[in-house]
């Protein structure tokens, strides 16, 4: 509220016989109001929103702003609260600035590399305040012991300047983290356990921010970048701080090189390690990343079932290509069998009518015997052989069907004589008549 | 531990004046105070304009020069389309740049946006999406971090869809959107927003006069907060009338030598209306403006020059348009010219002298004309609503969305507003005199303080807290006190215009209307003052509080709401 308007008009006086309790009289009410729209712009308007959200009257709002505007700038004093200070700390002599903590002789131990260039100067301006000698001789103390005093500009000088800074950040044992053994490092504490590891690590990179580890929800490409991230690493630490003091009398200046050389070795050799170290550091937790095994797996898993896919895609193609060769041989076999047995069959249907022919021919070589050669009497020897000549002659002319037919007429003929030579005859006549036999070549039917 | 800061500087806001004809942007710089960017070109007022040449993307005054050789595929004019139907638009202002069309229910533009021939339909929210993303980029350039998000004015006659259509193409643009203010607030905003400026209550009148349109608003302005008591628009009237008075005068010149109309061809008009612009723009600032145009029509150069007073002879009538655009608001509102104490002045047009010293001619003496040519701490006219929108941007970028979403939620907006003004009654002698405390459109709950002085020789004295009404009172004046007349006399004398008539003088005359409450405060000291604090809630109840300045007891009082 600015400041009140005055009005330079006089009130009127009292008249008098005005009179009402605590002075006050209310005679009449006000007019309806308008409803109409605020523009939602300004400072006054947002002021309105806070009273009408938060139900507050203006003097309220008034007090509260102040409140909240009085607490801002004491936040502000009192964001570092310094932190005890350790009486064996005080009592360190400057000149072994080098093994100092110097964020913990700046009371910034909670901080560390986090610490902003501002803090820093801050920090350092209330330690001042508290250690400055000329205080000290104030206080009535004779001590004229100011090394304390010391120790902080050291460390003030040491961590304004961002290149020694990060010298002593290089090799600052208490910001390091030490790395989870395997045993620790499993199941849920993996996380919980790496995670610091990898952001107090991370603090060397010259790319930030540096990935986080995630959790065991993290994607495989997080995983993938994590990792990627922590091996290809491009991490400005340094070892410079732990060099050796150079000796710089002038007197010996080979001594000097000499140091000089130790020193450019050593720190190439730490840097060396500390590269080792970081990366079997990234081994080990790649190792015990349930993550990545999960992946793996995910991925094998996949590879197999292609795989499997494939085997048995080729199995069952050996097996129908099997399968129709198996049905090939038993159609071959059966076919075989059936051949032997119809070669077996002929070969006793052949024997059989030969045996029958063979019979047919005794019947016939018989008959004429039976009728003596068809002569009266004993037959002559040549009659004989004429007979049995014409009867081979005629066996010889027909086949072994004709033979039985033959066969049979002559048993049906008997031991006539004249029926078995009809017989014949007919059979001659009949194979003349075929043309198998010559007229007459048969002499005696 | 800086999730939390992050979180809050992560926003950064800018203020945007998205305008039918030209844009701009505008942020808050260290300092605390408004600044309008320039893009790359330099321009800080950017042609809302976008054209397409194989494929390649031109904006603001580049794309604007294309009119004349490409203007099938340069757009212009699109912001008003945002959010409407084909049917509702008046595609005139685009007749000589890409014609809208009608694509499913909005509107859009076919213009060949590739390297292919073939024409692409582009609807006309991918178009401000394409523009307002430019116009963050430019930002984002020129502050060298990354814009995110934006307070966008808009015309007070915006719809929801209009509003919808606007932050859905901002979002795309990758603009969170913060807040939609209207035009005249911003306007407003930007001049209450200077550091001389007091919280006073007051009747502002924004004249935005813009390039295509012109608006105008009444606003009340109680202890920093506004509300908009009447708007009035007129869609035809604004700085491309004027050019056309300008390209006409020029086109008879060249027809009475050459015997040829260049506006007959799409050309010729194109480079006309260009040169005309400058033309006239030239003119605000000095009393003679030249023009020179190669091959304007049948490939006869031509040049010429005109001087202001031409101008504003030929532009006389349209003048008249502006000043009736303003008396039309104030009508609107059921007020007089006397009760407005402000005039801002906004829009480009608004620099053309001779619009503001016409408005200035309308008001009487007390009222402050914020233009260009009649005050001189005037803001730039055309980058008032930007920079407004900068304020707001600045002031709610910290907050949570919700928390903006509730403050501008109807809730807290709509509220009631006083009725009638409420002030003390003096009545000394035979003379009732009313001085008000808290106006008339005061928006409730309020709190006003003031101090009064006590009579001479100290005393008991009485407040009589009442409700009064202003009346306007005409006096035809004698016909010998005519060195009594108002200043605007001699003023006006240069134009002989509507002098006749106005021989009677006005003036406020304040009434009591309605006792409210007394109070007595006894036994002040001589010279002394008292402190009177009126309180009204929302329900209309109200908390009265009097005492003496330094002084110990106070008297206390409630009056119970109707």
């Amino acid at each position: 509220m600015a400041s009140v308007p005055v009005v330079n008009v006089s009130l009127p006086s009292l008249s008098a016989g005005w009179s009402a309790d605590n002075n006050f009289k209310p005679v009449g009410t006000l007019s309806a109001a308008t409803q109409r729209n605020l523009e939602p712009v300004g400072p006054h308007f947002l002021a309105h929103a806070r009273r009408m959200r938060h139900a507050r009257t203006f003097s309220e709002d008034e007090r509260i702003q102040a409140q909240h505007n009085v607490k801002k700038t004491e936040d502000e004093e009192n964001d570092e609260i310094s932190e005890p200070e350790d009486s064996m700390m005080l009592a360190r002599e400057a000149k072994d600035w080098k093994s100092q903590d110097h964020y913990a002789v700046l009371g910034l131990t909670k901080y560390r590399w986090r610490a902003t260039p501002e803090q820093i100067k801050r920090a350092h301006r209330k330690k001042v305040l508290r250690h400055h000698p000329d205080k000290k001789a104030a206080l009535g103390d004779r001590d004229e012991n100011d090394s304390f005093f010391k120790c902080i500009q050291k460390a003030t000088e040491v961590l304004s300047d961002p290149v020694r800074r990060r010298q002593f950040d290089s090799v600052d044992e208490a910001a390091e983290v030490e790395p989870p053994t395997k045993k620790e490092a499993t199941g849920s504490k993996f996380f919980k356990l790496w995670r610091p590891v990898f952001v107090a690590e991370g603090r060397f990179s010259k790319t930030q921010p540096v990935p986080e580890l995630g959790d065991d929800k993290s994607t495989l490409e997080e995983v993938e970048t994590f990792y990627n991230f922590w091996y290809n690493i491009d991490s400005w630490r340094s070892f410079e701080y732990l060099d050796e003091d150079v000796p710089d009398d002038g007197e010996s200046r080979d001594q000097k090189r000499h140091v000089e050389k130790k020193n450019a070795n050593a720190r190439r050799k730490r840097k060396t390690e500390d590269t080792a170290r970081l990366f079997k550091m990234v081994d080990d937790c790649a190792a015990g990343d349930e993550r990545i095994k999960k992946f793996r797996k995910a991925a094998r898993a996949d590879k197999d079932k292609k795989r499997l896919d494939r085997e048995a895609e080729a199995r069952r193609l050996v097996e129908e290509k099997e399968k129709a060769r198996l049905e090939e041989e038993q159609r071959k076999k059966d076919a075989e069998e059936a051949a032997k047995a119809d070669r077996e069959k002929n070969k006793k249907a052949k024997e059989a009518a030969k045996n029958a022919t063979k019979k047919n021919k005794r019947v016939l070589k018989g008959s004429v015997k039976d009728v003596s050669y068809f002569a009266d009497g004993e037959p002559s020897a040549a009659q004989v052989d004429g007979v049995l000549t014409d009867v081979d002659l005629v066996i010889s002319k027909i086949d072994a069907e004709e033979l039985a037919s033959l066969a049979e007429r002559l048993s049906a003929a008997g031991k006539d004589g004249a029926a078995v030579k009809n017989v014949y005859s007919e059979e001659v006549k009949r194979l003349v008549g075929a043309g198998k036999l010559k007229e007459g070549e048969a002499k005696n039917f | 531990m800086s999730d939390a800061t992050n979180g809050a500087s992560e926003r950064f806001a800018i203020g945007i004046s998205f305008g039918n004809t030209s844009s701009s942007i505008a942020r808050i710089n260290p300092e605390g105070k408004a600044e309008v960017i320039a893009n790359e070109e330099g321009d800080r007022q950017i042609p809302s304009v976008l054209s397409y040449i194989d494929g390649e993307e031109y904006h603001g005054t580049q794309a604007k020069a294309q009119l004349i050789r490409n203007s099938k595929n340069t757009v212009a004019y699109f912001r008003d389309y945002l959010g409407k139907n084909f049917k509702s638009i008046d595609p005139t202002p685009c007749h000589n740049s890409a014609h809208p069309v009608q694509s499913d229910s909005t509107v859009a533009f076919s213009i060949c946006d590739s390297t292919s021939e073939t024409p692409n339909t582009v609807t006309v929210s991918e178009v401000a999406t394409r523009h307002l993303r430019r116009l963050k980029d430019s930002a984002s350039d020129y502050l060298g971090k990354q814009v995110n998000a934006a307070v966008i004015t808009v015309p007070s006659d915006f719809n929801d869809a209009q509003r919808e259509a606007l932050t859905a193409a901002a979002e795309a643009a990758g603009l969170e959107v913060l807040q939609l203010i209207h035009e005249p607030v911003a306007a407003a905003l930007a001049y209450d927003a200077r550091p001389e400026a007091t919280v006073a209550d007051k009747l502002t009148v924004v004249a935005d006069l813009g390039g295509t349109r012109s608006d105008a608003a009444v606003i009340a302005c109680r202890g920093g907060m506004y509300t908009v008591l009447a708007t009035a628009h007129d869609y035809e009237l604004g700085g491309a009338t004027l050019d056309k008075i300008i390209m006409d005068h020029f086109a008879k010149e060249f027809i009475k030598k050459h015997k040829t109309d260049p506006r007959e061809n799409a050309r010729g008009l194109a480079k006309l209306k260009q040169e005309g612009e400058g033309a006239r723009k030239t003119l605000s600032l000095g009393t003679n403006a030249s023009l020179s145009i190669e091959s304007l029509a049948d490939g006869i150069d031509f040049g010429s020059t005109v001087n202001r007073t031409r101008f504003e002879l030929l532009s006389n009538k349209v003048f008249a348009q502006f000043t009736g655009l303003i008396e039309q608001v104030v009508q609107k509102a059921g007020l007089d010219v006397l009760d407005i104490d402000e005039v801002i002045f906004s829009g480009g047009a608004s620099h053309t002298p001779k619009i503001a010293q016409l408005a200035s001619n309308i008001f009487p003496e007390t009222t402050k004309v914020l233009a260009p040519s009649t005050f001189v701490g005037a803001i730039n006219p055309a980058e008032l609503a930007s920079r407004g929108a900068a304020i707001q941007a600045s002031l709610i970028q910290e907050f949570d969305k919700e928390d903006i979403e509730q403050s501008i939620h109807p809730m807290v907006t709509a509220t009631p507003h006083l009725q009638k003004a409420i002030g003390v009654e003096f009545a000394s002698g035979g003379s009732v005199e009313f001085k008000p405390l808290l106006n008339a459109d005061t928006a409730l709950p309020a709190r006003r303080l003031a101090q009064y002085s006590v009579p001479k020789d100290g005393g008991d004295v009485i407040i009589r807290v009442c409700e009064g009404a202003r009346d306007i009172k005409v006096t035809k004046p004698e016909p010998k006190a005519k060195e009594e007349k108002p200043k605007t006399d001699e003023d006006d004398s240069d134009f002989d215009s509507d002098e006749d008539e106005e021989e009677e003088t006005r003036e406020i005359v304040w009434k009591t209307e309605k006792p409210i409450a007394e109070l007595a405060v006894k036994g002040t000291k001589a010279g002394s003052k008292v402190e009177l604090m009126v309180h009204v809630n929302a329900d209309l109840g109200m908390q009265i509080t009097a005492r003496e300045v330094g002084g110990q007891s106070a008297v206390r009082g409630a009056v119970q709401s109707p």
